[in-house]
């Protein structure tokens, strides 16, 4: 991953996390499942959304994309 | 650009459901998700078009989600949302449900805990040195079965999903609790002062009712509950996930074929436990002791000095609490 930081580098795409809300941005096209097995994130628990909508797990994502990576598991 | 397609009409997907081995647009994840709770509906024998129902609405995806598919089902439902007083959290969700219902010209009843008992779960917590997810799922049970009785509405719905009951299910069965295991049914009867209730959503997972919120427009609160980082629950989820990731499908036969399979075999346990109830002296509703466990909470813990959240929470929670004030603070 690369470092965070609100300036835009070009060829990465920014994520946005939750729990806490936090951003990271990762390098290079990913598919969405191959970014959630790069952050160790089970694709069971998550959606993943990119300018309010809804990403399958073999989306492409493009060089600087900005998603949401979204928990979706309450605790009760 | 490639794009994997809807198995139903071939357009563009949005989701990957594994379980289903197949991806689905907006549209046909929608009629998924329907034909799921009809299904639900149906094989238990949940709801009726003619029924007076009132939804347990929290604000967040699932409450939301089951109250928003029942209404596009053709049934009408009125919500009950509870305050219960965990500081910011509670403040939002309740936003969250107040939104909803207004947008969509809905009855929302509404019950603060602080205001109308002189306690919050916070508090509960602390006085009676327990977890708050105890006092916390008592004084919902016990006000949601009391309004529905009182507004006269014939069965209580909640957003219970898949992942809930399967992580319930997980817990009594790793702990062997056979009790619990024969209470653990997508319905609860009406019996002697307790309405009945239902969970539309069983056949639905918690990543399905997300993804409805998402493409009907449906704003919910995605904060997870500041008291509830950590818990077991949140463990079983997680395990049953990992085992999910690796088998898709397996939640689904776990909860389904035991509801099918045990509960029927277990059944008989049920009727030899339940011992005669009587009514409270204080409220009078259905009690085995003399005052029901609402009422001792309530005499407990009512008129106690407030707590603040952060007083009560694990050393985990306690974490996440203060990343998350920090985080919002720097906002």
């Amino acid at each position: 991953m690369g470092g965070e930081g609100r300036r835009r580098e070009t060829g990465v795409v920014i994520v946005l996390l939750r729990q806490p809300t936090r951003e990271v941005t990762v390098d290079g096209v990913r598919t969405v499942n191959h970014l959630l097995d790069q952050l160790d994130l089970n694709r069971e628990s998550f959606l993943v959304i990119r300018n309010g909508t809804l990403v399958p797990g073999d989306g492409r994502l493009d060089d600087d994309d900005t998603i949401e990576i979204r928990p979706v598991i309450s605790g009760g | 650009m490639n794009f994997s397609k809807c198995r139903v009409c071939g357009e563009r997907a949005i989701i990957d459901l594994p379980r289903h081995n197949a991806n689905f647009c907006a549209e046909h994840l929608q009629q998924l998700c329907r034909r799921q709770v009809e299904k639900a509906i149906a094989d238990h024998d949940m709801l009726s078009k003619e029924d007076r129902i009132l939804v347990a609405v929290s604000g967040g995806k699932d409450s939301l989600a089951v109250w928003d598919i029942l209404l596009e089902l053709g049934y009408a439902a009125d919500g009950l949302y509870i305050g219960l007083g965990i500081g910011e959290y509670s403040d939002v969700s309740g936003e969250y449900a107040r939104a909803f219902a207004d947008e969509r010209g809905l009855t929302l009843h509404t019950i603060d805990l602080r205001g109308e008992y002189g306690y919050d779960v916070p508090t509960a917590a602390k006085v009676t040195k327990r977890v708050p997810c105890s006092a916390c799922g008592l004084s919902k049970r016990h006000l949601f079965d009391k309004a529905a009785l009182d507004g006269g509405y014939d069965v209580v719905v909640t957003g219970h999903n898949l992942d809930d009951e399967a992580a319930v299910l997980f817990g009594n069965t790793l702990r062997w609790d056979v009790e619990y295991l024969a209470r653990q049914h997508p319905v609860l009867p009406a019996r002697n002062g307790f309405p009945k209730k239902v969970k539309p959503l069983v056949r639905l997972t918690e990543r399905e009712m997300a993804a409805w919120c998402i493409v009907r427009g449906i704003d919910y609160q995605v904060e997870e509950c500041p008291m509830a980082v950590g818990n077991k629950h949140l463990a079983y989820k997680q395990a049953l996930n990992s085992i999910e990731r690796e088998s898709p499908g397996s939640k689904s036969a776990f909860y389904l074929e035991f509801v099918d399979k045990m509960s029927p075999i277990l059944s008989g346990l049920n009727q030899a436990a339940a011992g005669a109830l009587r009514e409270c002296v204080e409220c009078g509703s259905p009690t085995t002791a003399e005052t029901c466990a609402f009422c001792r909470l309530h005499d407990r813990v009512g008129g106690h000095e407030p707590v603040p959240v952060e007083m009560v929470l694990s050393k985990k929670a306690r974490k996440a609490y203060l990343a998350a004030q920090a985080v919002g603070q720097s906002a």
